[in-house]
Protein backbone atom coordinates (compact mmCIF):
# COMPACT_ATOMS: atom_id res chain seq x y z
CA UNK A 1 0.00 0.00 0.00
CA UNK A 2 1.23 3.21 -1.16
CA UNK A 3 1.61 5.49 1.90
CA UNK A 4 -0.15 8.89 0.91
CA UNK A 5 -1.21 11.74 3.29
CA UNK A 6 -5.26 11.81 4.68
CA UNK A 7 -6.97 13.47 1.91
CA UNK A 8 -8.58 16.80 3.45
CA UNK A 9 -12.59 17.16 4.14
CA UNK A 10 -12.52 19.97 1.26
CA UNK A 11 -10.73 17.41 -1.12
CA UNK A 12 -13.12 14.89 -0.47
CA UNK A 13 -15.97 17.07 -1.21
CA UNK A 14 -14.83 17.64 -4.15
CA UNK A 15 -14.52 13.97 -4.45
CA UNK A 16 -17.97 13.41 -3.49
CA UNK A 17 -19.54 16.54 -5.70
CA UNK A 18 -19.04 14.18 -8.83
CA UNK A 19 -21.35 11.64 -7.27
CA UNK A 20 -24.92 12.16 -9.24
CA UNK A 21 -28.09 11.54 -7.63
CA UNK A 22 -29.11 9.00 -9.40
CA UNK A 23 -32.73 9.85 -10.12
CA UNK A 24 -31.98 13.64 -10.78
CA UNK A 25 -28.49 13.19 -12.52
CA UNK A 26 -28.12 17.18 -12.56
CA UNK A 27 -27.17 17.96 -8.95
CA UNK A 28 -24.84 16.17 -7.10
CA UNK A 29 -25.15 14.70 -3.27
CA UNK A 30 -22.88 17.88 -1.98
CA UNK A 31 -25.51 20.13 -3.67
CA UNK A 32 -28.61 18.08 -2.31
CA UNK A 33 -27.12 18.40 1.04
CA UNK A 34 -27.25 14.76 1.64
CA UNK A 35 -23.23 14.66 2.54
CA UNK A 36 -23.30 15.55 6.22
CA UNK A 37 -19.05 14.89 6.66
CA UNK A 38 -16.42 13.80 5.33
CA UNK A 39 -12.79 12.91 6.97
CA UNK A 40 -9.94 10.61 6.82
CA UNK A 41 -9.76 8.24 9.71
CA UNK A 42 -7.75 5.25 10.40
CA UNK A 43 -6.39 3.70 7.09
CA UNK A 44 -9.54 4.85 5.31
CA UNK A 45 -12.50 7.74 5.50
CA UNK A 46 -15.56 7.88 6.78
CA UNK A 47 -18.47 9.79 5.09
CA UNK A 48 -21.81 10.65 6.66
CA UNK A 49 -25.03 11.06 4.81
CA UNK A 50 -28.46 11.85 5.77
CA UNK A 51 -31.51 10.25 4.18
CA UNK A 52 -33.58 12.52 1.72
CA UNK A 53 -37.21 10.77 2.58
CA UNK A 54 -36.99 7.78 4.75
CA UNK A 55 -38.61 5.25 1.99
CA UNK A 56 -35.98 6.36 -1.16
CA UNK A 57 -34.57 3.69 -3.06
CA UNK A 58 -31.71 5.70 -4.33
CA UNK A 59 -29.89 6.01 -1.07
CA UNK A 60 -28.76 2.54 -1.55
CA UNK A 61 -27.36 3.12 -4.94
CA UNK A 62 -25.66 6.64 -3.33
CA UNK A 63 -24.05 4.47 -0.95
CA UNK A 64 -22.14 2.20 -3.72
CA UNK A 65 -21.81 5.35 -5.98
CA UNK A 66 -19.94 7.30 -2.98
CA UNK A 67 -17.15 3.77 -2.93
CA UNK A 68 -16.99 3.45 -6.23
CA UNK A 69 -16.01 7.84 -6.64
CA UNK A 70 -13.79 7.16 -4.23
CA UNK A 71 -12.01 4.26 -4.83
CA UNK A 72 -10.95 6.26 -8.20
CA UNK A 73 -8.65 7.89 -5.84
CA UNK A 74 -7.69 4.40 -4.12
CA UNK A 75 -9.72 4.94 -1.30
CA UNK A 76 -10.91 1.65 0.02
CA UNK A 77 -11.60 2.02 3.10
CA UNK A 78 -14.90 3.39 3.03
CA UNK A 79 -16.91 3.53 6.25
CA UNK A 80 -20.55 5.12 5.26
CA UNK A 81 -22.61 6.58 8.41
CA UNK A 82 -25.94 7.53 8.13
CA UNK A 83 -27.72 10.03 10.59
CA UNK A 84 -31.01 11.18 10.78
CA UNK A 85 -30.62 14.65 13.13
CA UNK A 86 -30.90 17.48 11.69
CA UNK A 87 -33.57 16.05 9.29
CA UNK A 88 -32.78 16.37 5.71
CA UNK A 89 -34.76 19.82 3.99
CA UNK A 90 -34.82 21.23 0.86
CA UNK A 91 -33.35 24.44 2.13
CA UNK A 92 -30.55 22.92 1.83
CA UNK A 93 -30.32 23.31 -1.66
CA UNK A 94 -28.31 26.42 -3.10
CA UNK A 95 -29.42 28.85 -5.32
CA UNK A 96 -27.04 27.11 -8.19
CA UNK A 97 -28.33 23.77 -7.69
CA UNK A 98 -32.20 25.32 -8.10
CA UNK A 99 -30.58 27.04 -11.60
CA UNK A 100 -29.76 23.12 -12.53
CA UNK A 101 -32.88 21.56 -11.24
CA UNK A 102 -34.98 24.46 -13.25
CA UNK A 103 -32.74 23.73 -16.38
CA UNK A 104 -33.90 20.03 -16.49
CA UNK A 105 -37.24 21.19 -16.39
CA UNK A 106 -37.81 20.33 -12.44
CA UNK A 107 -39.66 23.41 -10.39
CA UNK A 108 -37.00 23.78 -7.37
CA UNK A 109 -38.21 23.97 -4.20
CA UNK A 110 -40.13 27.02 -2.24
CA UNK A 111 -38.71 27.99 0.78
CA UNK A 112 -40.00 25.09 3.80
CA UNK A 113 -42.48 28.40 5.35
CA UNK A 114 -43.36 26.72 8.67
CA UNK A 115 -41.19 25.67 11.73
CA UNK A 116 -41.47 22.39 11.83
CA UNK A 117 -43.98 20.48 13.69
CA UNK A 118 -47.57 20.23 13.35
CA UNK A 119 -48.90 22.38 9.95
CA UNK A 120 -52.91 23.18 9.47
CA UNK A 121 -54.76 20.68 7.53
CA UNK A 122 -56.12 23.58 5.59
CA UNK A 123 -52.93 25.56 4.31
CA UNK A 124 -51.58 26.06 1.29
CA UNK A 125 -48.37 25.74 -0.09
CA UNK A 126 -47.16 28.37 -2.71
CA UNK A 127 -47.61 28.69 -6.28
CA UNK A 128 -45.18 26.56 -8.02
CA UNK A 129 -43.94 28.31 -11.73
CA UNK A 130 -43.63 26.24 -14.90
CA UNK A 131 -39.94 25.28 -15.59
CA UNK A 132 -40.38 25.66 -18.95
CA UNK A 133 -42.29 29.38 -19.63
CA UNK A 134 -42.15 30.50 -16.22
CA UNK A 135 -45.81 30.76 -15.54
CA UNK A 136 -46.93 31.35 -12.61
CA UNK A 137 -50.56 29.92 -13.94
CA UNK A 138 -49.87 26.28 -13.17
CA UNK A 139 -52.49 23.69 -11.38
CA UNK A 140 -50.93 20.98 -8.71
CA UNK A 141 -52.19 17.25 -9.87
CA UNK A 142 -50.77 15.31 -7.27
CA UNK A 143 -47.99 15.68 -4.68
CA UNK A 144 -46.30 12.08 -5.26
CA UNK A 145 -44.61 11.66 -8.62
CA UNK A 146 -42.00 9.87 -10.29
CA UNK A 147 -40.18 9.80 -7.17
CA UNK A 148 -40.47 10.29 -3.56
CA UNK A 149 -38.80 13.86 -3.52
CA UNK A 150 -41.37 15.13 -6.16
CA UNK A 151 -44.70 16.49 -7.49
CA UNK A 152 -46.55 16.44 -10.66
CA UNK A 153 -48.01 19.98 -11.96
CA UNK A 154 -48.99 20.85 -15.02
CA UNK A 155 -48.97 24.40 -16.35
CA UNK A 156 -52.22 25.86 -17.52
CA UNK A 157 -50.17 28.70 -19.97
CA UNK A 158 -47.76 26.22 -22.17
CA UNK A 159 -49.82 22.92 -21.42
CA UNK A 160 -46.83 21.38 -20.23
CA UNK A 161 -46.64 18.44 -17.32
CA UNK A 162 -43.83 18.71 -14.95
CA UNK A 163 -42.39 17.62 -11.59
CA UNK A 164 -41.64 20.19 -8.79
CA UNK A 165 -38.71 19.00 -6.02
CA UNK A 166 -41.26 19.50 -3.25
CA UNK A 167 -39.98 21.35 -0.35
CA UNK A 168 -39.52 19.20 2.94
CA UNK B 1 -64.44 -5.16 26.80
CA UNK B 2 -64.61 -1.33 26.98
CA UNK B 3 -66.11 1.93 26.17
CA UNK B 4 -65.70 2.80 21.99
CA UNK B 5 -63.75 5.74 22.75
CA UNK B 6 -60.67 6.27 21.96
CA UNK B 7 -58.26 6.58 24.68
CA UNK B 8 -60.64 5.01 27.64
CA UNK B 9 -58.86 1.90 28.35
CA UNK B 10 -58.56 -0.61 25.87
CA UNK B 11 -58.55 -3.33 28.58
CA UNK B 12 -59.29 -1.98 32.15
CA UNK B 13 -59.72 -5.19 33.62
CA UNK B 14 -57.39 -7.06 31.37
CA UNK B 15 -54.40 -9.07 32.66
CA UNK B 16 -51.68 -7.12 34.71
CA UNK B 17 -48.71 -7.43 32.96
CA UNK B 18 -45.10 -6.69 34.14
CA UNK B 19 -43.05 -4.45 31.71
CA UNK B 20 -39.91 -6.73 30.04
CA UNK B 21 -36.63 -6.71 30.42
CA UNK B 22 -36.34 -4.48 27.75
CA UNK B 23 -39.06 -2.03 27.29
CA UNK B 24 -37.77 0.62 24.84
CA UNK B 25 -37.40 -2.37 22.05
CA UNK B 26 -40.42 -3.42 22.20
CA UNK B 27 -42.00 0.45 21.97
CA UNK B 28 -39.61 0.87 19.14
CA UNK B 29 -40.87 -2.35 18.05
CA UNK B 30 -44.84 -1.33 18.15
CA UNK B 31 -43.75 1.63 16.06
CA UNK B 32 -41.45 0.13 13.56
CA UNK B 33 -44.40 -2.61 12.82
CA UNK B 34 -47.52 -0.40 12.37
CA UNK B 35 -45.54 1.19 9.41
CA UNK B 36 -44.10 -1.91 8.30
CA UNK B 37 -47.53 -3.86 8.07
CA UNK B 38 -49.26 -0.65 6.61
CA UNK B 39 -46.54 0.19 4.68
CA UNK B 40 -46.58 -3.61 2.84
CA UNK B 41 -50.70 -3.03 2.92
CA UNK B 42 -50.50 -0.16 0.85
CA UNK B 43 -47.66 -1.46 -1.61
CA UNK B 44 -50.56 -3.95 -2.37
CA UNK B 45 -51.96 -0.76 -4.61
CA UNK B 46 -48.92 -0.72 -6.87
CA UNK B 47 -50.06 -1.20 -10.42
CA UNK B 48 -53.37 -1.64 -9.57
CA UNK B 49 -54.51 2.10 -8.19
CA UNK B 50 -57.85 3.65 -10.14
CA UNK B 51 -55.44 6.07 -11.29
CA UNK B 52 -52.33 6.77 -12.67
CA UNK B 53 -51.59 9.11 -10.10
CA UNK B 54 -53.04 7.20 -7.53
CA UNK B 55 -51.03 4.35 -8.07
CA UNK B 56 -47.77 6.71 -7.93
CA UNK B 57 -49.54 8.49 -4.51
CA UNK B 58 -50.07 4.80 -3.13
CA UNK B 59 -46.79 3.54 -3.64
CA UNK B 60 -44.75 6.61 -2.48
CA UNK B 61 -46.30 6.61 0.99
CA UNK B 62 -45.58 2.55 1.20
CA UNK B 63 -42.17 3.26 0.91
CA UNK B 64 -42.20 5.70 2.96
CA UNK B 65 -44.00 3.90 5.84
CA UNK B 66 -41.13 1.11 4.84
CA UNK B 67 -38.21 3.34 4.92
CA UNK B 68 -39.55 5.20 8.45
CA UNK B 69 -40.11 0.82 9.71
CA UNK B 70 -36.36 -0.22 8.75
CA UNK B 71 -34.77 2.90 10.62
CA UNK B 72 -37.03 2.11 13.96
CA UNK B 73 -36.31 -1.34 13.65
CA UNK B 74 -32.76 -0.49 13.21
CA UNK B 75 -33.00 1.41 16.46
CA UNK B 76 -35.33 -1.52 17.72
CA UNK B 77 -32.57 -3.91 17.52
CA UNK B 78 -29.68 -1.30 18.93
CA UNK B 79 -31.81 -0.96 21.57
CA UNK B 80 -32.15 -4.44 22.18
CA UNK B 81 -28.85 -5.44 22.00
CA UNK B 82 -29.02 -8.99 20.64
CA UNK B 83 -27.03 -8.32 17.32
CA UNK B 84 -30.68 -8.08 15.59
CA UNK B 85 -30.86 -6.17 12.33
CA UNK B 86 -33.73 -4.21 10.80
CA UNK B 87 -33.66 -7.25 8.48
CA UNK B 88 -34.14 -9.86 11.17
CA UNK B 89 -36.84 -8.39 12.55
CA UNK B 90 -39.18 -7.52 10.02
CA UNK B 91 -38.37 -11.43 8.37
CA UNK B 92 -37.42 -13.71 10.89
CA UNK B 93 -40.29 -13.39 13.64
CA UNK B 94 -43.64 -14.90 13.62
CA UNK B 95 -46.60 -13.64 13.71
CA UNK B 96 -47.22 -13.52 17.46
CA UNK B 97 -43.80 -11.62 17.67
CA UNK B 98 -45.02 -8.67 15.81
CA UNK B 99 -46.87 -6.03 17.70
CA UNK B 100 -48.21 -3.83 15.06
CA UNK B 101 -51.69 -2.52 16.09
CA UNK B 102 -54.82 -4.19 14.57
CA UNK B 103 -55.71 -1.41 12.04
CA UNK B 104 -52.58 -1.80 10.14
CA UNK B 105 -52.99 -5.65 9.11
CA UNK B 106 -56.39 -5.39 8.04
CA UNK B 107 -56.99 -6.68 4.30
CA UNK B 108 -56.98 -3.95 2.00
CA UNK B 109 -60.73 -3.39 1.24
CA UNK B 110 -61.79 -1.06 -1.76
CA UNK B 111 -60.33 2.04 -2.43
CA UNK B 112 -62.12 3.87 0.42
CA UNK B 113 -60.91 1.03 2.87
CA UNK B 114 -57.82 1.93 2.20
CA UNK B 115 -58.29 5.54 2.59
CA UNK B 116 -59.88 6.01 5.56
CA UNK B 117 -57.84 3.62 7.11
CA UNK B 118 -54.52 5.55 5.87
CA UNK B 119 -56.54 8.94 7.05
CA UNK B 120 -57.07 7.34 10.59
CA UNK B 121 -53.51 6.06 10.56
CA UNK B 122 -52.07 9.59 9.36
CA UNK B 123 -53.79 11.54 12.10
CA UNK B 124 -52.48 9.45 14.99
CA UNK B 125 -49.04 9.00 13.47
CA UNK B 126 -48.62 12.87 12.31
CA UNK B 127 -49.61 13.90 16.31
CA UNK B 128 -47.48 11.33 18.26
CA UNK B 129 -44.72 12.23 16.19
CA UNK B 130 -44.88 15.56 17.01
CA UNK B 131 -44.76 14.51 20.35
CA UNK B 132 -42.00 12.22 20.42
CA UNK B 133 -39.91 14.45 18.59
CA UNK B 134 -40.16 16.71 21.23
CA UNK B 135 -39.10 14.19 23.82
CA UNK B 136 -36.13 13.46 25.16
CA UNK B 137 -35.35 9.97 23.36
CA UNK B 138 -32.27 11.77 21.27
CA UNK B 139 -32.23 9.28 18.57
CA UNK B 140 -36.08 8.50 18.42
CA UNK B 141 -36.55 12.07 18.73
CA UNK B 142 -34.82 12.49 15.29
CA UNK B 143 -36.49 9.73 13.43
CA UNK B 144 -39.84 11.49 14.73
CA UNK B 145 -38.73 14.93 13.29
CA UNK B 146 -38.21 13.36 9.83
CA UNK B 147 -41.06 10.98 9.61
CA UNK B 148 -43.51 13.85 10.91
CA UNK B 149 -42.27 15.89 7.81
CA UNK B 150 -43.50 12.83 5.34
CA UNK B 151 -46.13 12.21 7.09
CA UNK B 152 -47.75 15.90 6.72
CA UNK B 153 -47.99 14.94 3.20
CA UNK B 154 -49.60 11.25 3.97
CA UNK B 155 -51.88 12.77 6.09
CA UNK B 156 -52.78 15.90 3.57
CA UNK B 157 -53.70 13.25 0.83
CA UNK B 158 -55.63 11.16 2.80
CA UNK B 159 -57.42 13.82 4.00
CA UNK B 160 -58.81 15.43 1.09
CA UNK B 161 -59.58 11.62 -0.54
CA UNK B 162 -61.86 11.13 2.61
CA UNK B 163 -63.61 14.61 1.79
CA UNK B 164 -63.78 13.58 -1.70
CA UNK B 165 -65.05 10.51 -1.10
CA UNK B 166 -67.63 11.41 1.28
CA UNK B 167 -69.18 14.72 -0.45
CA UNK B 168 -68.99 12.53 -3.52
CA UNK B 169 -71.10 10.56 -5.49
CA UNK B 170 -73.78 8.33 -3.68
CA UNK B 171 -71.20 5.15 -3.79
CA UNK B 172 -68.51 6.98 -2.96
CA UNK B 173 -70.10 8.35 -0.05
CA UNK B 174 -71.56 5.07 1.27
CA UNK B 175 -68.12 2.95 0.74
CA UNK B 176 -66.41 5.58 2.69
CA UNK B 177 -69.02 5.65 5.52
CA UNK B 178 -69.20 1.66 5.41
CA UNK B 179 -65.41 1.66 5.85
CA UNK B 180 -65.29 4.56 8.46
CA UNK B 181 -67.97 2.00 10.42
CA UNK B 182 -66.26 -0.76 10.25
CA UNK B 183 -62.62 0.76 11.25
CA UNK B 184 -63.73 2.74 14.13
CA UNK B 185 -63.49 -0.20 16.45
CA UNK B 186 -59.92 -0.67 15.59
CA UNK B 187 -59.20 2.97 16.41
CA UNK B 188 -59.42 2.46 20.30
CA UNK B 189 -55.92 0.73 20.60
CA UNK B 190 -53.80 3.34 19.03
CA UNK B 191 -54.63 5.21 21.78
CA UNK B 192 -54.03 2.57 24.76
CA UNK B 193 -51.66 2.79 27.88
CA UNK B 194 -49.62 -0.19 28.94
CA UNK B 195 -46.55 -0.89 31.09
CA UNK B 196 -44.83 -0.42 28.29
CA UNK B 197 -45.65 3.25 27.36
CA UNK B 198 -44.78 3.69 31.27
CA UNK B 199 -41.64 2.30 31.13
CA UNK B 200 -40.93 4.73 27.73
CA UNK B 201 -42.13 7.10 28.80
CA UNK B 202 -39.29 6.84 31.78
CA UNK B 203 -37.07 6.47 29.20
CA UNK B 204 -37.61 9.92 28.17
CA UNK B 205 -41.08 8.88 25.32
CA UNK B 206 -43.88 10.38 27.34
CA UNK B 207 -46.61 10.51 25.22
CA UNK B 208 -49.95 11.52 27.29
CA UNK B 209 -52.64 9.22 25.72
CA UNK B 210 -55.71 10.53 26.74
CA UNK B 211 -54.67 13.95 24.79
CA UNK B 212 -53.18 12.20 21.67
CA UNK B 213 -56.54 10.66 22.02
CA UNK B 214 -58.65 14.04 21.59
CA UNK B 215 -56.43 15.90 19.62
CA UNK B 216 -57.12 12.73 17.05
CA UNK B 217 -60.74 13.15 17.53
CA UNK B 218 -60.86 16.43 16.72
CA UNK B 219 -58.96 16.31 13.68
CA UNK B 220 -60.75 13.32 12.87
CA UNK B 221 -64.55 14.64 13.81
CA UNK B 222 -63.27 17.67 11.60
CA UNK B 223 -62.21 16.05 8.64
CA UNK B 224 -65.52 13.43 8.63
CA UNK B 225 -67.67 16.55 9.42
CA UNK B 226 -66.38 18.25 5.99
CA UNK B 227 -66.64 14.84 4.39
CA UNK B 228 -70.43 14.54 5.54
CA UNK B 229 -69.42 11.55 7.13
CA UNK B 230 -70.10 10.58 10.75
CA UNK B 231 -68.84 8.39 13.48
CA UNK B 232 -70.52 5.50 14.07
CA UNK B 233 -73.21 6.13 17.14
CA UNK B 234 -72.91 2.74 18.16
CA UNK B 235 -69.74 1.46 16.98
CA UNK B 236 -69.79 -1.63 19.42
CA UNK B 237 -66.31 -2.49 21.62
CA UNK B 238 -63.17 -1.33 20.73
CA UNK B 239 -61.05 -4.45 19.07
CA UNK B 240 -56.91 -4.49 20.57
CA UNK B 241 -54.68 -7.16 21.22
CA UNK B 242 -52.23 -6.69 18.50
CA UNK B 243 -49.77 -4.55 20.92
CA UNK B 244 -49.49 -8.05 22.97
CA UNK B 245 -49.04 -10.04 19.72
CA UNK B 246 -52.69 -11.47 19.35
CA UNK B 247 -53.30 -10.62 15.56
CA UNK B 248 -56.47 -11.27 13.22
CA UNK B 249 -56.14 -14.29 10.74
CA UNK B 250 -55.12 -11.72 8.36
CA UNK B 251 -51.40 -10.87 9.71
CA UNK B 252 -49.90 -14.76 9.15
CA UNK B 253 -51.28 -14.35 5.32
CA UNK B 254 -49.46 -10.88 5.21
CA UNK B 255 -46.33 -12.31 6.35
CA UNK B 256 -45.87 -15.27 4.81
CA UNK B 257 -45.71 -13.34 1.58
CA UNK B 258 -43.33 -10.54 2.52
CA UNK B 259 -40.92 -13.12 4.29
CA UNK B 260 -40.85 -16.10 2.38
CA UNK B 261 -38.27 -14.89 0.16
CA UNK B 262 -35.95 -13.94 3.21
CA UNK B 263 -36.91 -17.43 4.81
CA UNK B 264 -36.38 -19.59 1.69
CA UNK B 265 -32.86 -17.64 0.65
CA UNK B 266 -31.69 -16.21 4.38
CA UNK B 267 -28.72 -14.39 3.83
CA UNK B 268 -28.81 -14.24 -0.37
CA UNK B 269 -27.66 -10.63 -1.56
CA UNK B 270 -28.37 -9.68 -5.03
Amino acid sequence: MVNTPPLSRETLFTILDAVKDPEVPVISIVELGIVRDARATDGGVTITITPTYSGCPAMHTIAQDIRAALAVYGVDEVRIETVHAPAWTTDWIGPEAREKLRAFGIAPPGPVDHEGGLVALTRRRQAVSCPYCGSPRTELKSEFGSTACKAIHVCLACRQPFDEFKPL
Amino acid sequence: MSPSTPGAPASPAGPRTSPPANALFEYVLRLGDDRLVLGHRMAEWCGHGPILEEDIALSNIALDLTGQAAALLALAGEIEGAGRSEDALAYFRDETAFRNALITELPTGDFGFTIVRQFFFDAYSLLLWDVIAKGGHAKLAALAAKSLKEDTYHLRHSSEWVRKLGDGTPESHARAQAAVDALWRFTGELFERDAIDDAAAAAGVAVDHAALAAQWRELVEGVLREATLVVPAAPGAMVTGGRRGRHTEHLGHLLAEMQIVARSHPGASW
